[in-house]
């Protein structure tokens, strides 16, 4: 027993010792580096890390042709996991990560992202004048969006009486859609509805607000067939569920009874966005891949395969007109978009909303 | 006698350092140095956008007193409680019959009890999905036999399910490896001395099995409770369980600090718990 | 068996419950539907269509090298470690802490083992994935091995000693022999383990090396198509087949005799 603890003792030690090294790291000089348009970029390599499907199968392939470099494709399965591995501090081995707006903002204040050079990017001009205005990074100082859409009911109009029109529909459902519902369980998600029922801000920090939003929240959670982020597709595929609340990209559309409706009292928007962490060594790589990118001709991929918007005004004016019939979603003008509020990271008040999903869930 | 002793003492030392030292060395550099790491956070604060500040602080441990915490605890404790007990209900036995198959197929059945985890879990867990659901091949069998569609996913029942499903060759592995070794030799003695089955199993088998009974359970209830993807597929999202708090923590607030106190709470009650196994371990040991 | 007839039906019940799920993605994966609920015909589509899945590949590569590794490092250092446990110690919490591993959250040995590896600047790779699963692994052999050790029978050993072999000899030819099975039973269980652990896989394996298990939790966001239970229903082919070679070929047997 005596023999165990002088090893305990040194461990303890041997650690406070390396998170004194470790917290060192986390305050870095924000100031950009120096990088050249000349680079030889054959001399360097890119890791980006993405979701699954969401960009094409041959990309890397299409980058060694063009600009001369290997590029290898991680990915991950949520914003939460790749911010983990990011925030752990050190050099995770990602040049380019793919993360939602308000995560690329929690990044950028640690300190952990790289600030644009914008005259290594030149294709950023292909972008909407809005795309450089959303206010997580207004002015795309680090980081360019790649996608943007908004979050909906999904609903069955065949199985619907009267199709939704307002979030009320779902926070107070009618009879023949009890126990046919589902809502999303990433806490921003969860309160949305109901923030928005109440009419206050997406990005609200009122902890009377988030109060009211988590009486709204467990009044409809016995109606609710369960909360679902992932599924929800099948299950409206299926006839269990009639109306969920849904990302536009993830809405089933394609289906032909099944159509997606932003409520009247509005949405929000969320962006995933192209970020350059610090750590990276091959930042001049890094440019010219995310230029590459926003060429309209590859950015064009993305809502022709997978039918998300892009922020990209010269591939959208390019994309096939037939395709825009059959999804009006896609074919949404952007100023309708832009009418969502543009989800911002909130800080310590992160952990009020984690709170009210905590609350929400246990509540039996 | 004397001149044996220094050699003796030598041939413990040793038999200590060649046994445990590679074991526990292995242990204190990758395990112990992290969880020290990970466990000093308790005493510092989140950073605004996440991540940690060096600034020491006493209220992630003021946080955990909260009401709410305990309930979800208590939730989760019954659930991982039911599972551990059906768990043994249904390992204890077939741990007990493939010890006493002869050795060709003891292989194959104790590679049968392994092999569908040799797919993946997240694949498995999507076909519960489709066994369970309203349109599934169990509630379509109950509508072709005239009854009503039970409701299955999505409730307590389907978790107790997943979770059962996910742990149960971690109940019978140790089971096997404790029962295999039991003397036949002692349970016959027991009944040419006329006690019945029921009585010898109780009073013999059951005693000398105990350190692998007290692993298993464990292993079981353990697991169960930190799970966080079956309460959120199978159980949709409807309850939340230990493992889901302190995945929300880390992952979702990114404030580490009170996910690590959290975990540390968690820990030091398993350690309890261990510490306990430990010592009926060792105490049925003894008495054998 | 006759003799015990009403422990026949749990042990049935058991296979059955561990097999259902299994079925219905052995089914799943030759239905032409991608949806499970309706049967759209027998087709090896899904089959094809992972022939040409790259990353899937990839995955399957490092998590063989992962599990073999790492169930070979935690055999070794278990076994040793729990005859260790059971004949040159009686403490406590020496048992407690061997079996650590096993009840930490895997978040946190994930999260621990990242910080820690950056803050001695590993670089990351399948050997950090290894060692991960060794701590782990360890602490389940090291646990089915003492549960064969505690209260078995050592006279065997005290005789060989007695009779003047080294303690090296008396382990090798006596102990070893005896624990076999539940050395066996351990290594299968780190083995399985490894194989399908993504926690603690995420956090410390390089991006451009994931474990099959990574690869197949980042395809959730679109939806699990049924090239993944055909890759599934492969992997129970190929690990059935291997086993029953492998036990014919080698000295399984003899060792569970």
């Amino acid at each position: 027993m005596t023999r165990r603890v002088p090893v305990v003792v040194a461990s303890v030690c041997l650690a406070s010792a390396l998170t004194a090294c470790g917290g060192g790291g986390a305050a870095t000089d924000s100031a950009p580096t120096k990088l050249s348009a000349s680079a030889d970029l054959s001399k360097q390599s890119l890791t980006i890390s993405i979701w699954d499907g969401y960009s094409p199968k041959d990309l890397p392939e299409r980058v060694k042709a063009k600009l001369g470099f290997d590029t290898k494709v991680a990915i991950h399965d949520t914003n939460e996991t790749i911010m983990a591995k990011l925030t752990a501090g050190g050099d995770s081995g990602i040049d380019v990560a793919f993360v939602s707006g308000q995560y690329a903002q929690a990044l950028n204040a640690q300190g952990l992202l790289e600030p644009l050079h914008r005259d290594l990017i030149p294709n950023l001009s292909n972008l909407y004048p809005e795309a450089s205005q959303l206010a997580y990074d207004k002015g795309n100082v680090f980081s360019v969006p790649y996608t943007w859409g908004t979050t909906g009911l999904c609903y069955r109009s065949d199985l619907m009486k009267t199709p939704p029109t307002s979030w009320k529909d779902l926070l107070e459902p009618a009879k023949d859609v009890k126990k046919k519902i589902t809502m999303m369980t990433t806490e921003r998600w969860l309160a949305l509805p109901a923030l928005k029922l109440l009419g206050a801000s997406v990005n609200t920090t009122d902890q009377a607000t988030i109060d009211k939003a988590k009486e709204l929240l467990l009044k409809v959670k016995p109606d609710l067939l369960a909360y679902d982020d992932t599924t929800f597709g099948d299950r409206l595929k299926s006839g269990e569920a009639v109306m969920v609340e849904a990302w536009d990209g993830w809405c089933p559309t394609s289906e032909k009874n099944i159509k997606f409706v932003v409520p009247k009292e509005g949405s929000d928007l969320w962006a995933d966005t192209m970020v350059i962490l610090k750590s990276s060594k091959n930042k001049e790589a890094a440019h010219a891949f995310i230029n590459y990118i926003l060429d309209p001709e590859v950015h064009g991929w993305v809502p022709a395969n997978i039918l998300y918007r892009i922020p990209n005004k010269a591939a959208m004016e390019k994309v096939d007109p037939k395709l825009l019939e059959s999804y009006p979603t896609l074919a949404e003008a952007p100023s309708e978009l832009l009418k969502g509020e543009s989800l911002v990271d909130l800080g310590e008040v992160s952990t009020a909303y984690t709170r009210l999903s905590t609350e929400v869930s246990a509540a039996q | 006698m004397t001149a044996r002793q220094p050699a003796r003492f030598l041939g413990k030392a040793a038999g200590r350092l060649a046994t445990m030292g590679p074991g526990f060395g292995f242990l204190t550099v990758f395990m112990l140095v992290p969880l020290a790491l990970v466990l000093s956070y308790t005493v510092f604060r989140r950073g605004r956008f996440g991540g940690v500040v060096y600034e020491p602080t006493g209220e992630n441990f003021t946080r955990l007193a909260d009401p709410l915490y305990l309930d979800v605890v208590i939730g989760s404790v019954k659930l991982a409680a039911i599972t551990t007990l059906l768990a043994l209900l249904l390992g204890y036995p077939t741990a007990y019959l493939i010890a006493k198959l002869p050795a060709r197929w003891k292989v194959i059945a104790l590679v049968a009890v392994v092999l569908p985890f040799w797919t993946n879990f997240l694949i498995r867990t999507y076909a519960w999905i489709v066994l369970l659901n309203s349109e599934g091949p169990v509630n379509s069998g109950l509508k072709a036999l005239g009854l009503e569609p039970v409701k299955l996913l999505y409730t307590d029942g389907a978790i107790v399910a997943g979770l059962l499903y996910a742990y149960l060759p971690l109940m019978i592995l140790p089971l096997y490896s404790a029962v295999e070794k039991l003397d036949p030799e002692l349970r016959e003695a027991s009944a040419n001395l006329g006690a019945r089955p029921a009585r010898t199993f109780w009073s013999v088998t059951l005693p000398l099995s105990l350190p692998g009974v007290l692993t298993g359970c464990v292993f079981v209830f353990v697991p169960s409770l930190g799970n966080f993807v079956i309460p959120e597929l199978l159980g949709g999202g409807r309850r939340i369980m230990v493992g889901n708090l302190i995945r929300d923590q880390f992952l979702k607030a990114r404030d580490w600090p009170f996910g690590s106190v959290l975990a540390l709470a968690v820990i030091a009650v398993l350690v309890l718990l261990l510490f306990a196994q430990a010592w009926a371990s060792r105490r049925a040991g003894r008495g054998a | 068996m006759r003799r015990h007839g009403w422990l026949r039906l749990p042990f049935w019940l058991t296979y059955l419950f561990l097999y259902a799920p299994i079925v219905v993605l052995v089914v799943m994966s030759f239905n032409r539907n991608k949806s499970p609920y309706t049967w759209g015909g027998f087709s090896l589509d899904w089959y094809g269509r992972l022939a040409e899945n790259d990353s899937i590949r990839t995955g399957l590569v490092n998590t063989l090298i992962v599990a073999f590794g790492s169930t070979v490092l935690s055999t070794v250092l278990g076994t040793l470690l729990a005859v260790g446990l059971a004949r040159h110690t009686r403490s406590r919490l020496l048992d407690a802490l061997s079996t650590l591993p096993a009840i930490l959250p895997d978040l946190v040995i994930a999260i621990g083992l990242l910080v820690f590896y950056t803050a001695i600047k590993l670089t990351l790779g399948l050997h950090s994935v290894l060692i991960a699963h060794t701590v782990f692994g360890m602490a389940f052999v090291t646990a089915v091995v003492r549960a064969r050790l505690g209260g078995m029978d050592t006279s065997l050993e005290e005789a060989s000693r007695d009779l003047g072999a080294a303690p090296l000899t008396t382990f090798v030819k006596i102990t070893l022999p005896t624990l076999a099975p539940g050395i066996v039973a351990g290594a299968l269980l780190a083995f399985t383990l490894s194989l399908d652990e993504f926690v603690i896989a995420f956090f410390t394996a390089a991006p451009s090396e994931p474990t099959l298990p990574i690869v197949i939790y980042s395809m959730v966001r679109f939806g699990v198509t049924p090239e993944i239970n055909a890759l599934a229903t492969l992997l129970l082919a190929v690990s059935f087949t291997v086993v029953i070679v492998a036990q014919r070929l080698t000295r399984l047997t003899e060792a569970l005799r």
